[in-house]
């Protein structure tokens, strides 16, 4: 944080202005809370009240007292569990595959640095400008012929194609101190050793930021899953719930709703540095 | 170090399976597709520029591409100068400023389709409907909100506009803590006011920021697909179909199996649009970018 912003030492030593900037803060507040923060409040108060006193009077609080069974409705009775479980084992898989693709792939790039790798980061690079809805049939033509549909591997394994996660590895293994990869080269490390050893050890910063990237992005995913997914028993919560809707009651599926919320709300109070220093890059490059 | 050898085509096995069955192929395949008839059943056969053609002659094509443009343009009157101004009251903020931040990002945490579906019981169209109730307070509406074709659209992009500017903001903010306080105390020597201060020095600090996120942003809303898939299917009357639903109902909507080649070839020419557009985009602002 710099020593100051727009406003200078004599601007903030003046009463009037200070009194205005405090007040015109305040507002801000107020509206961020109202804006950000209260449509999650209000879907947690939802989703613990009965039906009848959501569609009644939506803005009251607890008007006719607390119904606590949603949640429990909802998480057994509908199948929550079950979808919820999914979007985790999704989730999880999405993370290894990326995981596993980008440091390979980044150390390949950015450390053995064999003659063709210019041209391999090329073509890699050239993906991140292909909309990724001229993907969407190929794709889904591709899934369906090697009979992947209604497996996990179908969203698995697609996830591992993304360019923006082997960027960011590569540019961090690139900066790492080559003189360490020749010590361990003259100790006698293979490029294996070197690998497992000393690269992905001192690369933990770049890898937990992957990982969150990789993680959030396939708990949001809604369209690639429900095209490949068309078994409702192996859908995540994201495809489920709009089917949901239909035929669950609404203190019930409003309880669903919150539940779904809960562990990206988690990753971000836990990550939020993470998020509110640059990673919100994720969102801008694959659209 | 400059290996040849075996270990780094080893290490650059995952991403070549990876990329090249699910990305590189697809690619290839849908140029292919594009200039082909295809169904599951019988072999796929060469149709030249047919599948373009009968795209461009789909009355719902234009109708498509008017609500993405009017998508568009609603989000940028709405959702350009937002981040913009939070981002620069939140700038000044000496204490707790992460908490600012924080709140402004919150809606981006809540997943996508989680958003639209709250927003969708909030935009109820009845007198209790929770916007509703609020606008009731101070006399106005009820609104028809999803329901109305006049209504629907700009519904979909508040919704949009709520679940997106948060993101925006953490970029501008990272903008403006690399502006040189020094610009500032220059401006101060020579008498500038704040509003002064704000048209001289922040705004043209951050004009290369300005700049991508507006491509950006363009780029996001000609794909927007979540909103009106989930909130309205592209009613009322086709009021809120977007090129990305239509590519997704010549594709997907027909259980019996997809008009495949419609659908490459327009998702093809929209790719095509957007490249050119951003090629003309950078090239007539390149002069004016670099500060």
């Amino acid at each position: 944080m710099s020593g100051r912003g727009l406003l200078s030492p004599a601007e903030w030593a003046s009463k009037p202005l200070r009194r205005g900037v405090r007040v015109v803060h305040g507002l801000l507040l107020a509206l961020l809370l109202v804006v950000g923060l209260g449509p999650m409040l209000w879907l947690a108060k939802a989703a613990v009240t009965p039906t009848r006193d959501t569609l009644r009077q939506p803005l009251a609080i607890f008007p006719n007292g607390i119904d606590l069974a949603n949640l429990a409705t909802a998480w057994t009775r509908v199948d929550i569990d079950r979808h919820f479980l999914n979007t985790v084992l999704l989730a999880l898989g999405c993370w290894l595959v990326q995981l596993l693709v980008a440091t390979t792939a980044g150390y390949a790039l950015a450390v053995l640095r064999p003659r063709y790798g210019r041209l391999v980061t090329g073509v890699v690079l050239a993906t991140l400008f292909v909309p990724s809805i001229v993907l969407l049939v190929p794709l889904y033509l591709t899934v369906v012929r090697t009979s992947m549909i209604n497996t996990f591997w179908a969203v698995w394994l697609p996830a591992g194609a993304n360019a923006f996660a082997i960027v960011l590895v590569q540019r961090f293994f690139a900066n790492l101190p080559r003189e360490v990869f020749e010590a361990a080269r003259v100790d006698g490390a293979g490029p294996y050793r070197l690998f497992w050893s000393v690269v992905l050890p001192m690369s933990r910063p770049i890898i937990g930021v992957v990982s969150v990237l990789a993680v959030v992005a396939s708990w949001k995913d809604f369209l690639w899953p429900l095209l490949v997914l068309p078994d409702p028993a192996a859908q995540p919560l994201s495809v489920r719930l709009p089917a949901l809707q239909r035929y669950v009651e609404l203190d019930v599926f409003l309880a669903a709703l919150a539940i779904s919320t809960v562990i990206p709300v988690v990753i971000f109070l836990v990550f939020q540095r993470l998020f509110l220093r640059g990673g919100a890059l994720e969102g801008a490059v694959k659209g | 170090m400059r290996h040849g050898g075996l270990a780094p085509l080893v290490f650059l096995l995952p991403m070549v399976l990876v990329f090249g069955l699910f990305s590189w192929g697809p690619i290839v395949q849908s140029v292919v597709m594009s200039v082909q008839r295809t169904n599951m059943v019988t072999g796929a056969e060469f149709v030249g520029l047919d599948n373009f053609a009968q795209v461009l002659a789909d009355p719902l094509l234009w109708t498509a591409v008017r609500n993405t443009l009017w998508f568009a343009v609603l989000a940028l009157v709405f959702g350009y100068p937002i981040p913009l101004v939070v981002a620069v009251l939140i700038n000044e903020v000496r204490r707790r400023r992460g908490l600012f931040s924080a709140l402004a990002y919150l809606p981006v945490v809540v997943p996508p389709v989680v958003a639209v579906l709250l927003w969708k019981f909030f935009f109820d169209a009845g007198p209790n409907g929770v916007f509703n109730t609020l606008l009731g307070a101070v006399g106005i509406g009820p609104l028809r909100w999803l329901q109305d074709a006049d209504t629907a659209m700009p519904s979909l992009v508040l919704e949009a506009t709520w679940a997106a500017a948060g993101s925006t903001v953490i970029i501008y903010l990272a903008a403006l803590a690399a502006v040189p306080p020094e610009l500032y105390e220059a401006a101060e020597i020579d008498g500038a006011s704040i509003r002064r201060k704000v048209w001289h020095v922040t705004l043209p600090n951050l004009r290369g920021v300005l700049l991508v996120t507006f491509i950006l942003q363009i780029i996001g809303t000609a794909q927007v697909f979540l909103e009106p898939f989930l909130f309205t299917g592209g009613g009322p009357a086709n009021a809120t179909t977007t090129v990305l639903l239509l590519i997704y109902d010549y594709a997907f909507a027909d259980s019996l199996g997809g008009d495949y080649g419609a659908a490459t070839a327009l998702s093809l020419m929209l790719a095509a649009v957007l490249a050119v557009f951003s090629a003309l985009y950078f090239r007539l602002t390149r002069s004016w970018s670099t500060s």
